[in-house]
């Protein structure tokens, strides 16, 4: 009915998260910059920022998609209210009810992959002895 | 039958990714997200259909499945032009730029 709102509202707030912390890395390699030596000391590692824009792609892309199905299925219409489940208030509480059953559920399981991906990915990260060059490329999506 | 179309257009892309990685430019691994993304709500959608249908659920109408199978390759085609668009618009080759600034 209309399940992929609470998903692309996480993907709001996940991508507002994603840009602060992409600000605030930012500022910390612009007061690191004059440190070289203690950054090639450092392990390589992934960035919280790159890390959660893949949180980010999943969660838009996969709403989007959803949207699609809910579109298909005539439950989102381009006129107001838009959802067609919001005409009358017996199908409002069987919405609200999907949105917090099925709704809640994508969300957690998206985001628990995500953290599986994480910590996968970290694993993998520390498994390699050399940091390699190209590593930014390698980590971009 | 959408969420099988979804899975498969999903490993595709992250096989495509992974044998091109990490040289490539093209955002594979964005495609591949997206399609995972919509694979594990589908996913989900699937599980509880299944509980409320139960063994009903593997035996679909033949109409049904058919429609199932348009969204399917419509959620897919969808995804593609997401992701065409991406690649255009960033523009990681510098194809457009090369191109724009030439004219």
């Amino acid at each position: 009915m209309a399940c992929f709102l609470v998903l692309a509202a996480e993907a709001v707030v996940t991508t507002i998260i994603t840009k602060t912390v992409k600000k605030k890395e930012r500022e910390l390699e612009a007061n690191l910059s004059g440190a070289a030596e203690a950054k090639a000391d450092e392990a390589p590692r992934i960035k919280l920022s790159q890390k959660l824009s893949w949180l980010n792609i999943m969660l838009w892309g996969g709403s989007l998609l959803l949207m699609l199905e809910h579109i298909w299925h005539g439950e989102v219409v381009p006129w107001f209210p838009f959802l067609t489940a919001a005409a009358s208030a017996e199908e409002t509480r069987a919405m609200l009810h999907e949105m917090a059953t099925v709704g809640v559920c994508m969300a957690l399981l998206v985001t628990a992959v995500w953290v599986c991906m994480v910590l996968a990915a970290n694993a993998i990260v520390k498994r390699q002895p050399e940091p390699s060059e190209q590593e930014d490329k390698e980590f971009a999506v | 039958m959408t969420l099988l179309i979804t899975v498969f257009a999903a490993v595709i892309s992250t096989a495509l990714w992974y044998v091109r990685a990490p040289e490539s430019r093209m955002r594979l691994g964005t495609l591949s997200l997206m399609y995972w993304g919509a694979s594990l709500m589908w996913l989900v959608d699937a599980v509880f259909e299944f509980i409320e249908l139960r063994s009903d659920f593997f035996t679909p109408a033949p109409a049904d499945m058919l429609n199932d199978a348009f969204l399917g390759l419509s959620a897919v085609a969808l995804g593609l032009v997401v992701w065409i668009a991406i690649v255009l618009i960033k523009d990681p080759r510098n194809v457009l730029k090369g191109i724009l600034v030439r004219k």
